[in-house]
């Protein structure tokens, strides 16, 4: 049986692992380094990680917010919001930006009253952020309520009781004690972040050298026949992914391990 | 990764934790959140559906059973189904050779279960190409084909049931197992009538997981599908061409009925699990 288990994962993962890196540098690191260097490449790189930033500032912020807010009160409606969080993991990602375009887009209601007011969401920043948000609301929220439910509200009730207020409780008594289940939520969230590519090819516009991002130099370049860059910056981009692969494995809490 | 449709059943009302104010800090803090998830999460999604039927109901069936359309959506529900079983039968394989055997370099064998979910989608669709494309290195060439379709949803949902029932199995007290086969049971016997019935649930949370991520697929998928329509473009590739061809109605109403699959899937996983918490 192990064989098998193995042999699978063996062809499915293995193989188009390792065939990823010897086409890459099939003919030498020279031609990768030349690619990397190019600045719309370099552009994109920048993109992805200014996305990455914001998208896992806010979905941080608001996802420890939604996690104490459904573990810690009660309130009419808090079935639905939990099963509402989920969402967005049933949603292709092309239908996120199709979603965004027709709330956010010019000719959409909202988008074109603040288009009027000179801010632009799809085809530029505030849009591609939205769709990675989007795409990973759940995971912060799904790995702090957890550790919240567990360590239970003693130690909260305590700091309470000797005269601390909300803030100073949630800063020095909660946030300490959720930091483990927050930091895997938050390299969930970065590892998606810098991966999406669906909704983000819907909304941006994908406009070389302004909006677009790592994933989507990928496919551009794959598809007009630079195949060196295509692979280079893909290789990059595993090479990310295995550095937060490890992070997953080390963070991952105990009782899935 | 924590077990998202899990949560969905887990008893919200039942231990009653946590300090309970209504006062105006909850409210705040409902609202904010209320405020968040619309603009965010519902109005665009409802925007969708609004968008599907805009022209009319009738409109929308025919954009949702266009013979491009019909086809793709045809073609991504029997690729999810085929991909789902494989991975119910070969995830819950893989669990249980992480969880029962040993052998050198299963930490590493272990972590590598996650990269599906931590490379980036059009990333395994290059690689994917690359291995069984025009100029595969292993001679295996499915470019173009459905079944290069399927093998691309088989990389991406790999985590999904290895990773639900990996904490089942861990948990899984083998003293009944033992007792069975101490009683004259075979291998087989314990696991169909000890082990399996435990596992269920958490084989149909992964199972169902892999079939909502899977129906929705796109970046490993448009490369090696090449996008031939009627052949082996997947219905988010058809919900692409179409927003590329400006023609939102049709895009709509397929990202609409795609919604509905998805959430009746889920809904249905929910119900089911459910049932095996009463039955247990």
């Amino acid at each position: 049986m192990r064989f098998i288990a193995l042999g699978y994962l063996a062809v499915l993962i293995g193989l188009p692992v390792v065939l990823i890196f010897w086409r890459t540098f099939e003919h030498g690191v020279k031609p990768v380094i030349d690619s990397l260097s190019d600045p719309a490449v370099l552009h994109a790189f920048r993109v992805t990680a200014i996305i990455t930033f914001w998208t896992v500032l806010l979905n941080t912020v608001f996802g420890v917010g939604i996690a104490i807010l459904l573990v810690r009160h009660t309130f009419p409606g808090r079935r639905m919001l939990n099963v509402l969080i989920d969402l967005p993991i049933a949603v292709s990602p092309v239908v996120v930006g199709l979603a965004l375009i027709l709330v956010y887009g010019k000719f959409a209601p909202v988008g074109g009253w603040l288009d009027d007011h000179g801010i632009q969401i799809i085809f530029s920043y505030p849009g591609m952020v939205l769709a990675t948000m989007f795409v990973t609301l759940p995971l912060v929220v799904r790995e702090v309520a957890p550790v919240l439910e567990e360590i239970g509200t003693e130690q909260e009730q305590a700091a309470h009781t000797l005269g601390a207020n909300g803030f100073q409780t949630f800063r020095r008594v909660t946030l300490p004690a959720i930091r483990w289940g927050l930091a895997y939520g938050v390299v969930l969230t970065i590892a998606r972040s810098l991966g999406e590519y669906g909704a983000i090819a819907v909304v941006s516009g994908r406009l070389i050298g302004q909006t677009q991002t790592a994933t989507l130099v990928v496919d551009e370049r794959f598809q007009n026949f630079d195949q060196t860059t295509a692979y280079a910056v893909a290789v990059t981009m595993a090479f990310v992914a295995i550095i937060t692969l490890v992070l997953i494995n080390v963070l991952r809490p105990k009782e899935h391990s | 990764m924590a077990d998202a449709t899990a949560t969905l059943s887990r008893p919200l009302f039942g231990r009653r934790s946590g300090l309970r104010r209504l006062n105006t800090g909850t409210a705040f803090g409902v609202g904010l959140a209320t405020l968040w998830l619309s603009l965010l999460v519902l109005i665009p999604l409802g925007a969708v559906v609004w968008r599907a039927q805009e022209d009319g109901l009738a409109s929308f069936w025919d954009a949702a059973t266009a013979p491009e359309a019909a086809a793709a959506i045809r073609l991504t529900v029997a690729s999810a189904l085929i991909v789902a079983v494989i991975n119910a039968v070969l995830g819950t394989l893989i669990a249980w050779v992480l969880v029962r055997d040993d052998f050198r370099g299963k930490r590493v064998v272990d972590a590598l279960i996650d990269l599906p979910f931590a490379l980036p989608t059009i990333v395994a669709g290059l690689v994917l190409l690359t291995l069984y494309g025009v100029n595969s290195p292993v001679g295996i060439e499915l470019a173009y084909t459905r079944a290069g379709v399927v093998v691309a949803l088989l990389f991406v949902t790999l985590p999904f049931v290895v990773r639900t029932v990996q904490p089942v199995l861990l948990e899984l007290d083998v003293e009944m197992e033992q007792a069975a086969t101490s009683l004259g049971a075979s291998k087989l016997t314990t696991f169909r009538r000890i082990v399996l019935p435990n596992l269920a649930p958490a084989i149909s949370a992964g199972t169902a997981l892999a079939f909502a991520r899977a129906i929705s697929e796109f970046g490993a998928t448009v490369l090696i599908s090449n996008n031939l329509p009627f052949k082996t473009q997947v219905a988010s590739v058809y919900i692409f061409g179409q927003i590329e061809a400006d023609n939102t109605v049709g895009a709509a109403a397929v990202a609409t009925v795609l919604l509905l699959i998805a959430i009746v899937v889920l809904f249905g996983l929910d119900l089911l699990q459910r049932w095996a918490a009463r039955h247990a």
